[in-house]
Order: C-alpha cells, then structure tokens, then sequence
C-alpha cells in the first residue's frame, strides 16, 4: 500500500489555513504517481467533509477530547494509528509548534527521517522533499531510506485548492490519545503593540548602514503610513539600536510580508534566513553590490536619509 | 542536578553570501577562507541555562558534549570558558556525514555512559542545518519527555516549569525530570566568558570517546543515513532587480512610489 497522510489542524472548530495547504501538496505529490491522500484531523467528524473537500480521498478524525490543545506525545499514538488505518507511507505535517515536534518524534519513533521546514515536494517513484539550510545559502534535497517518509511543510510553500463541496471520500474516527507526561499549565499570548512583525503585510527594516539609531525613526513613520511593521537586522540590534524584539534574522523573527523594504541592510545569511520568503524585496542601500540588491524586485541606490522622506512625502501625495 | 549541554560547531551564519560555496559533487559546504568555524548560536543559551540552573540550586554538575570533528573542542571550551566543569568530544571518521538521527542516538549513548543526566540542554537547532530535530531524537532515544524551544526554565520540585516560544504567544509546561529541554533565543544573552573563567577552563577535563567506546560504531557511518542527501546547491539568485533611475535621491523616490503604486504594492 502507498500514499498520503495529511496532518490537519483545527482551531477552535475551524481548520487552519495549513491544512489546506497541506492538501494542495498532497494532490500534487498523488498527480504524480504517490498514492491516494488520507487526512487525518483532530476534532468533530465534521471537519472530515470539509478535508475531503480540500483534497483528501478519505478522513480520519480522531475524537479523543484530550488531543485539544495538546502537546505531541499526545498526538503520537493517534498518528501511528492513522499512518496504520491509512497504509501511507509518506506522511506531511505543518512546520507548526505541532508538527515541529511531531515530525521528529514520529521519525524517531518509527526508526524512519524527516525533512523539517521543506518547501518543496516532489514524487519521483519516491518523495523528494526541498528544504533550505545554511541560513538560506543552500538548498537541500533529501529522500528517505526507510519508509513511512516525513516532511514537515513551512507555511505558505503551497497553496489550497478551493473547497468543492461535490468531492466524496469515506470519513472515518477514530478515538485514540497518548498519555502526557509534559502538563500545560497555561498559554499567554502575545502581547502585540501595533502590528505583529511576523503578521505584517509590509516590513521596514533598518541595517548597520543606518548609522545611528535616529535613521529608525525615519523607517517607524514610513512604516506606519504603510500599515505595517519596523524591523532590524542583528547588527543593528547587537548595537543597541532597535529592541532585539524586532530582530529580523536566523535568531529573530522570521517574516515573510508581501512587501519588505530593506534600507541600508547588505543582506548576511543571517539576515535573509528571516525574509527571504518575502514577496517583495526593495533595497535602499548606497552599495550596488550588495546581497539585498541583488535579491530585490526594485533598489535604489542611494543614501537613504534623502531617498526615506521624499519616499513617504510621494507615498502620502498618492494617497 | 546533573545536567548536560550538547553545543555543535557550525559554519559562521555572518558569512557573507559572496564567500558560501558549495561542492555540489561531495555535497558538503566548502569552509569559506579565513572564516572559523563558530559555536552554533543557540548553543551558548543552553549553557547560560544550565548555569542559571546550577546557580539557583547552589549544587549540580554541568557537562558539555560536542560530537564533530577535532575542531568541536573549540565550542566545548566556549562552554566551559562560560562556567561548565568538564566537557566530551565525541569525534571519529564514523561520525562523518552522519544524519540527525544517528547524531541523536551517538549523544544519547554518550549521556548513558555519563550515568545518565537528570537534564539534557540543547540550543533550539543548528544553525547550518536548521532541523530541530537532535533534541527530540535524545530524548526518544533515552525514554524521557522533551520540551521545545523553551524561553525561561526555572526548577519546580521534582520537575522544572517551562516557558516554550509558540506562533502567537508562548505556553507554560511542567515536566518531569529527567528531560530534554531545547533553548531558544528568546531565553536571553548568555554571560560573556571572563579572562579568568577562560583561563580555569583551560585546566578542565575534556574527555575523548569514540563510536567504539560508545559501543555504536556499526550504526554510524553515511550508509547508515536514513535521511538521504540527494542534492546540495546554492540556488541561483536570478537578479531581476529593476535599479530606480532618476537624477536626485528625491526623484528616486518618488519614481520608486510610482513603481510600487503600479505594482500594487502599496
């Protein structure tokens, strides 16, 4: 037997956006040749239509209450009974705080590999999965030795396939949960002054080449006329310059908006492993040389403190 | 508490881009030019962990492991230059090309010949790999809970509390000891070794095992890969970059915010 397993999530109720994903890069992998998609969920049966619907030949929900909210080796069990139920031997999960720790759990449990953050699959009578490494530098790609292979997916390396209600498949549950040996006590989330460096659709941020940290003010007011958010490559942050918060980097925040504007940031791998899945790259920087240019839609190669203010006087003119 | 800190030796991630190469044939990163090798940038708050840990129970031992090659006792001495009393260098030609899996299982049965640890410390990932994934393999390996990516961990009786860095927030956990616990950036600076401590840790013990010694050596070696590496390259930068023209950096930038209104971008 052969194929697919999907590792859905739900919140509260509703799947998340991953999901579908997931199921897009199933469909793909199963058009080439890997096998019917399975997709298994926790939650209500409910949720098994609405899989079918995105992708998956059949569900498996599991209905265990406890898988709420819980940690992986909650999840374990109810996996590997799906992987079971389902005969897959390859299985895909969300670079989540789930499946980050479900992928490798799973992998170790069953003497088999994973590919963490893969951002692109392929079926060439077996999976291939493309994962970055090198803080972005290099790209990888792996396959498995032994079988069932596992990739966790980073968000967004796929898309959906729009929902079609006329999609049949069986939906079966299932009501199996592991035990926890790690309680949760409590989660908080965030709090968020302004708009969420990872969830902004526009990223302004400021680099060594600044100079001094007044330049910063500069990128807050273009910014906040473009709804979005400010950010700092860890040079600038090392220097006390902007608040390690909004570092932007391997050891920072990790963005990927549709429009990041890098000003005076020569683009380290340090730095582009944290936007380089940006949409849009524009580069403000005196050095044509520079890494952030090279990788950028639009660059203008000048001093940023005369480009800055005529730039947000023209954006607020437009309107 | 015994606690154990793995830290790896990683290419510097500050690398300028112009000086990565690959060789796509042996598929292994060719070290750039006069650019050591540093400490995986994760690492050194797993050891400011164990030492914050150490201190506030006024007792325990911390260990640092490292499995790589001779140069790995470089991050060793980092870490005890930060305070650790003694260090491992697990290193041979069976540990060449090793996959993450098989790292796990060769630094699980090193904490084994250790006696065990009540914790296992590690940094969040490596940076030149970016998996996450060795912490868990420990833990599977040793039969013991892990908890990931943790920012603040503080002793809670017989177990400790944990902060873990999620999506949107963070989580508050409890776990029994003995585990394995990864370290984010998030936990804070790690204490700056001082001349003094730098020159202690030069008289501390780093003891050298091999995968015999460990008595894994028939699982090690690249044929004992389950992760396959098929190909490793630095993707093609496709410069498509449109240089705004204009006559003054204010033309520029107005011929910019026209580019991005038309573009829809703004």
């Amino acid at each position: 037997m052969a194929g697919i397993l999907v590792i859905a999530e739900a919140n509260e109720g509703a799947l998340s956006s991953i999901s579908g994903e997931l199921l897009g890069a199933a469909r793909k992998l199963a058009g080439e040749g890997a096998g019917t998609v399975t997709a298994f969920v926790a939650g209500s049966e409910a949720l098994g239509n609405e899989l079918i619907a995105l992708g998956a030949d059949a569900a498996i929900v599991d209905t265990n209450p406890t898988l709420q909210g819980a940690l992986a080796e909650v999840y374990l069990p109810a996996v590997q009974a799906a992987l079971q139920q389902s005969g897959a031997d390859i299985v895909l999960m969300g670079q989540t705080a789930l499946g980050r720790d479900l992928g490798p759990m799973l992998a170790f449990a069953l003497d088999t590999a994973v590919s963490m953050e893969t951002v692109d699959l392929k079926y060439q009578g077996k999976l291939i999965a493309t994962r970055s490494c090198y803080g972005g530098n290099a790209r990888a790609e792996v396959s498995f030795k032994n079988a069932p292979a596992i990739a966790t997916v980073k968000a967004k390396s796929f898309d959906a396939l729009p929902a079609d209600a006329s999609r049949t498949g069986t939906v079966t549950t299932i009501d199996v949960a592991g035990e926890a040996r790690i309680k949760i006590l409590g989660v908080q989330k965030a709090e968020s002054t302004g708009i969420r460096l990872e969830d902004a659709p526009v990223v302004v941020s400021g680099g060594r080449g600044l100079g001094d940290p007044s330049g910063f003010k500069m990128l807050e007011e273009l910014a906040a006329l473009l709804k979005g958010a400010t950010g700092a490559s860890r040079a600038a942050c090392d220097l006390g310059w902007y608040p390690p918060s909004q570092q932007v980097g391997l050891t920072g925040k990790v963005v990927s908006p549709n429009l990041y504007i890098a000003v005076a940031i020569s683009g380290a791998s340090q730095h582009m492993a944290g936007m380089a899945g940006s949409k849009n790259i524009v580069a403000i920087n005196k050095d044509p040389d520079a890494n952030m240019v090279k990788v950028a839609k639009y660059a203008v190669i000048d001093d940023y403190r005369k480009v800055i203010p005529a730039l947000i006087e023209e954006i607020k003119k437009l309107g | 508490m015994n606690i154990v800190v793995c830290v790896k030796q990683i290419p510097d991630p500050e690398t300028p881009a112009a000086s990565f190469k690959v060789d796509e044939v042996a598929k292994k990163v060719i070290p750039a030019q006069g650019i050591a090798p540093v400490v995986n940038p994760y690492d050194p708050q797993a050891t400011e962990a164990a030492l914050r840990l150490k201190e506030a129970a006024g007792t325990g031992k911390v260990t640092v492991i490292s499995l790589g090659p001779d140069s790995a006792r470089d991050a060793i001495k980092h870490a005890l230059a930060m305070g650790a009393d003694e260090g491992v260098l697990i290193t041979g030609p069976e540990f060449e090309d090793i996959d993450n899996f098989q790292t796990a299982k060769a630094l699980a049965a090193a904490i084994q010949k250790l006696g065990g640890a009540d914790l296992v410390l590690t940094g969040r990932a490596a940076a030149d790999w970016d998996m996450g994934v060795v912490p868990l393999g420990i833990a599977q390996a040793l039969g013991i809970p892990c908890v990931t990516v943790a920012k603040a961990i503080e002793k809670n009786g017989a177990g400790l509390k944990v902060e873990r860095v999620l999506e949107d927030g963070f989580q508050t956990v409890e776990t029994p000891l003995p585990a394995v616990v990864s370290v984010s950036n998030e936990f804070g600076e790690p204490r700056y070794p001082q001349l003094r401590q730098i020159m202690l840790a030069a008289k501390k013990t780093v003891q050298v095992w091999g995968a015999n010694d460990l008595g894994i050596a028939g699982e090690m070696g690249k044929e004992n890969r389950r992760l396959v590496l098929e190909a490793l390259y630095v993707p093609k930068v496709e410069s498509n970059v449109e240089i705004i023209e204009g006559d003054t950096p204010e033309e520029k930038a107005r011929n910019l915010a026209q580019k991005l209104r038309a573009a829809k971008l703004i």
